[in-house]
């Protein structure tokens, strides 16, 4: 085990190191003149002198590449055109936000897809796979952003039982800054009412968030069980009398989820990348939200900042992932581990 | 590798010989399925759709008409009018073309590049296939959008520009199914048969690999059609695809957006064409894939 990670924390080096070759190659190569961007549209000629020296962008390319990794290792992403802060100040201001939304769409995955996807496995070739399948088709082919907005016509509109967007209704104090997650952040002042305000605010992004990684991950889900449905160590299990309920928790849905999982992986890149449209959607104060702000005003340093992030946080989970497999999996045993058949 | 030797000429023939047989079957068997056989006509229909925007669509799509804002869908402006006066069914309409122009070119564009260079590291293997492979993993190793959104705002807004984004972050995925395939294929008998008879290196790889590889990759195309059409919809959303008065599905629900409470029709049309045709080319590529490998059934 401790090689194969090992391995894999060399692995991420190699991709951190690529990810900088390649978000350097977008802000200082593919621009014609990067110097113009930062200075802005409307800036003078020699305007655009400073800011190029100021950021060492009249100095040869491979000088300039140093610079920016220097720079990044130093958690130094720029200024943010926008405001005219750190850029890694707004990241670490507007990141909990985003990371409170995922992971409240990856519990409801999890909690909605797995169950689900053993269900339509179980019941292969009755009505109610061919319900689910439809509507799993249904769901990877839903745009999230438009998904988003159809919920705020049925809750907020027609319904009225759900908030229209944000993080908390306007009366709501927001809660001192701990973890930066507010259902986390008001439990600590034991401030139910505005947990449960929270907690609300939270449904529609999350559910329009989830839908499209929940369709695949249930879809996976209902693959793997058929497969493992047909093995021979389930067979077994049956032929030997144990209960249906435990060959199926047992034997089945464990097994069933070692693909699952990675699946389970890729689809937090999804959704991380999901998170952009669907902050703008219900008006989250995410980095999503701040990345397409910054693009509607060009704030390059900002758009790669968010770009970097969202990334290494990708490379991460994946990594996270991997680890979680080789775990789950009772074949790859690394000394003293039982077998099961 | 050595188990090749004896027949692999009559491999080859065998398999051009069945070819057209097994196209038919293939035909059949992707209509057997319903949803299959309706994504098949979706597809047909937006398609004819497409080509024939300008003949059918009731106004046109991009002149303004202020008389007319805003008005609910009714017997003259069946999905109702937008901010400018303009009729919505026309400006979807119209969007079809953009949005399976610019899908098709973006998959052209990532599908080239990833098959030569999935080719060139499968075929040649050792340091190029080490190479190239890497580079491939630190491009998968963005989330998609996020790196597209990234590439999009450097090269700035534009429906042309996004599609190039797109096709920048999705080749990785053609290049690593290729060289899988060219790594299998180039141990194949039939191969080895063309390489003992004086055959060369480019010939064996674009005449005996690549058009052996041409099945997988369309499956792949077919399943990534949609997913090209949803995320070029998403960057028009967000500002960087197409600009406005332009037609595009995904720019309309953005500026719908502004009006959605009380002008629901402006986003619920555009998005809904976005949805189907989405799902129609995954209802079509899952019913391909299932027609052509049954094997490969997920």
């Amino acid at each position: 085990m401790g090689t194969f990670i090992l391995r894999r924390l060399m692995f991420l080096v190699l991709v951190l190191a690529g990810m900088c070759v390649i978000t350097f190659t977008l802000t200082h190569v593919v621009p014609g003149d990067p110097a113009r961007l930062l200075a802005g549209q409307h800036a003078s000629a020699e305007e655009v002198r400073t800011v190029a020296s100021m950021y060492g962008l009249d100095r040869p390319l491979p000088t300039q590449f140093w610079i920016y990794v220097r720079d990044l290792l130093h958690g130094d992403f720029g200024m943010s055109l926008t405001d005219r802060r750190p850029v890694a100040e707004d990241l670490g201001q507007f990141l909990p936000a985003s990371m409170e939304l995922t992971l409240a769409a990856v519990l409801l995955v999890i909690v909605i897809g797995l169950p689900v996807g053993l269900w339509a496995g179980v019941s292969r070739g009755r009505p109610i796979d061919h319900l689910l399948r439809f509507l799993t088709v249904g769901g990877v082919s839903m745009p999230i952003f438009w998904f988003g907005i159809i919920l705020q016509i049925v809750f907020y509109k027609q319904l009225q039982i759900l908030p229209i967007g944000g993080r908390l209704g306007i009366l709501d104090m927001e809660p001192p800054r701990v973890t930066g997650f507010y259902l986390i952040d008001t439990l600590l002042i034991g401030d139910w009412p505005t947990f449960g305000s929270a907690l609300v605010h939270l449904i529609l992004p999350a559910s329009a968030l989830a839908a499209g990684s929940l369709a695949v991950v249930t879809r996976m889900m209902r693959a793997s069980v058929i497969e493992v449905l047909d093995a021979d160590h389930v067979r077994t299990a049956r032929a030997k009398g144990l209960l249906p309920a435990i060959v199926l928790t047992r034997h089945v849905f464990r097994n069933a989820l070692i693909p699952t999982t990675t699946v389970l992986g890729l689809q937090i890149g999804a959704l991380l990348a999901g998170n952009v449209l669907a902050e703008v959607v219900f008006n989250w104060p995410g980095i999503g939200l701040y990345a397409v702000n910054a693009i509607r005003n060009l704030d390059y340093p900002s758009i790669m900042g968010v770009t970097l992030v969202i990334s290494v946080i990708y490379v991460l989970v994946n990594l996270l992932v991997d680890i979680a497999y080789v775990a789950l999996d009772p074949r790859i045993s690394y000394g003293g581990g039982k077998r099961r058949a | 590798m050595s188990e090749s030797a004896s027949s692999s000429p009559t491999l080859e023939q065998a398999a051009a010989a069945t070819t057209p047989v097994r196209r038919r079957g293939t035909l059949r068997r992707l209509i057997a399925n319903p949803l299959s056989a309706a994504g098949l006509a979706l597809v047909l229909f937006a398609v004819v759709v497409a080509l024939a925007a300008p003949l059918i669509a009731p106004a046109d799509p991009i002149a303004m008409m202020p008389d007319l804002r805003l008005q609910p869908p009714s017997l003259a402006h069946w999905m109702g009018t937008d901010d400018g006066g303009r009729d919505i069914l026309s400006r979807i309409i119209f969007g079809t073309r953009s949005s399976l122009l610019t899908a098709l070119g973006i998959l052209a564009v990532a599908s080239v590049t990833g098959t030569a260079i999935g080719l060139a590291a499968g075929y040649f293997g050792g340091w190029v296939d080490e190479i190239l492979m890497r580079i491939t993993d630190m491009f998968l190793a963005f989330p998609a959008l996020v790196l597209a959104m990234g590439l999009a705002a450097t090269l700035g807004p534009s429906l042309f520009n996004a599609m190039l984004a797109t096709a920048v972050v999705w080749w990785p995925w053609y290049a690593r199914l290729v060289r899988g395939q060219a790594l299998h294929l180039k141990q194949e008998a039939f191969v080895e048969a063309a390489r003992v008879s004086g055959a060369s290196a480019l010939r064996i790889a674009f005449h005996h690999i690549l058009r052996n590889c041409l099945t997988p990759i369309i499956v792949q195309m077919s399943l990534d059609i949609g997913y090209a059409i949803l995320t070029l919809a998403s960057l028009s959303f967000i500002g960087l695809g197409a600009q406005p008065p332009t037609p595009e599905w995904g720019s309309m629900v953005s500026v719908g957006r502004d009006y959605f409470l009380d002008q629901w029709w402006m986003v619920t049309f555009p998005g809904l064409a976005i949805f189907l045709a989405v799902m129609a080319f995954n209802l079509l590529g899952d019913g391909l894939q299932e027609a052509l490998s049954p094997r490969l059934r997920r």
